[in-house]
């Protein structure tokens, strides 16, 4: 080998060495697109005005056609009693469908149990459902792709393929998802897709006598949800685990789970 | 090389082609990883459209308001306003068509659902007029002595 053609050839191959292979990459549009979606749908529960009556969770379960008595259901209300010495108690019968009517708490094994008034400092009803993580766990164990987010964010399962596996039931770390009984696959919350996407509320928004919940969509900055989300103290659930939750609570305690 | 070494390999290339013919005929053409990227996107990109088509059972109350202006007028003037029409008569489907009539729930268990007097200070629930339904009038309707589109007691 001549000097010249060494001195060619190592130009050559330190240049093409030297090139990231990051820089060959084609960039794709649609991937772009996805960067910055047009709508990302988002909910606000306000716990001061829920009153534990129920009607989202019967209206859930009939729009979304899950079966009344059995003991599953996609959203549900939960009511927090804190007493005196700081003892926190919670319970959630049949998850609220048909409200909160007694005093008494219901315990499961240990029976019913009523808290004399003067003993309680704070008693308050919080509502639960799929908080359509930015980062889902539940998406990330599905070992078949029958469930994941769409590019408005919010995580879908598709019945004809999933294999019941139950990974993504143990995976979520809010509950939220169950079997559903007739369909024998995963089921969770959907935001009601069919209703948002058509520009109407959830079932369980437009069920909510007093406004304490409501569906919004946080990239249009005139939406009173993103308002809210940017200009109020709002908190999500279980932040610490990093899922990036978009179900946002006002006045939410640090004593609810 | 010798036949014995050839034949196990043959089999399992044979194999491989088998499941990769199986794979293209069983996985839907627009399985695929999508705008979400392989973590969250990889999916069935038709199923978005099976929900989007899902029936819907709750038309929300303007939807009541439309033919019953009358009880939508009534309603709008009470203390119980801001209760959706569909709460207490049920999911309107494709009313009037199908059904044709709606079952109202006229029980205790739906009034009490707001109406039985929880402690609760913590929460909107204290500020609704509230009974004990173990003891106010039992066993009777709620709607013999209140009227649900006028709740308001001095009318009694």
């Amino acid at each position: 080998m001549k000097r010249r053609d060494f001195l060619k050839k190592s130009i050559i191959f330190v240049s093409g060495a030297g090139l990231s292979l990051s820089a060959l990459e084609l960039l794709n549009p649609r991937d772009l697109l996805a960067a910055n979606p047009e709508v990302r749908w988002a909910f606000l529960v306000d716990t001061h005005k829920c009153v534990g009556c129920g009607f989202c969770v019967k209206a859930c379960k009939i729009e979304n056609e899950i079966p009344l008595p059995a003991n599953v259901t996609r959203t549900w209300v939960e009511r927090y009693v804190i007493t005196e010495d700081g003892e926190v108690r919670m319970d959630s019968p049949k998850g609220a469908l048909h409200g909160f009517t007694s005093k008494k708490l219901d315990q499961n094994a240990s029976g019913m149990l009523e808290i004399p008034d003067e003993e309680t400092t704070q008693e308050f009803f919080v509502p639960k459902l799929c908080n359509q993580c930015d980062k889902p766990p539940c998406v990330q164990v599905c070992p078949v792709g029958a469930t994941y987010q769409t590019n408005d964010g919010v995580v879908l399962v598709d019945r004809s393929w999933c294999i019941g596996c139950g990974y993504c039931i143990m995976g979520c770390p809010y509950g939220v998802r169950f079997f559903h009984p007739e369909h024998h696959v995963a089921d969770k919350c959907t935001f009601c897709y069919h209703r948002i996407t058509e520009g109407r509320k959830t079932a369980c928004t437009q069920a909510c006598p007093f406004g304490a919940r409501k569906i919004g969509d946080l990239k249009d900055p005139e939406d009173p949800i993103t308002k809210t989300v940017l200009n109020q103290r709002v908190g999500v659930l279980r932040d610490e685990y990093g899922t990036e939750p978009h179900v946002f609570y006002i006045g939410l305690n640090k004593e609810v789970r | 090389m010798k036949s014995h070494i050839w034949r196990p390999v043959f089999v399992v290339i044979g194999l491989v082609g088998l499941i990769l013919l199986f794979r293209l005929i069983y996985v839907p053409d627009d399985f695929g990883t999508n705008e979400q990227g392989y973590m969250y996107g990889y999916h069935r990109e038709g199923n978005v459209d099976d929900w989007k088509n899902f029936p819907s059972k709750y038309k929300d109350s303007e939807y009541c308001g439309n033919c019953h202006i009358d009880k939508d007028t009534d309603l709008s003037a009470s203390r119980h306003a801001m209760i959706p029409c569909e709460n207490c008569h049920g999911a309107a489907l494709d009313h009037p068509v199908d059904p044709e009539r709606l079952k109202i729930d006229r029980s205790r268990d739906l009034c009490i659902r707001c109406h039985a007097q929880l402690y609760t200070p913590t929460s909107g629930r204290s500020a609704i007029p509230g009974i004990n339904p173990d003891q106010h009038n039992t066993g009777m309707e709620c709607s013999v002595c209140h009227d649900p589109h006028n709740p308001g007691l001095e009318e009694m």
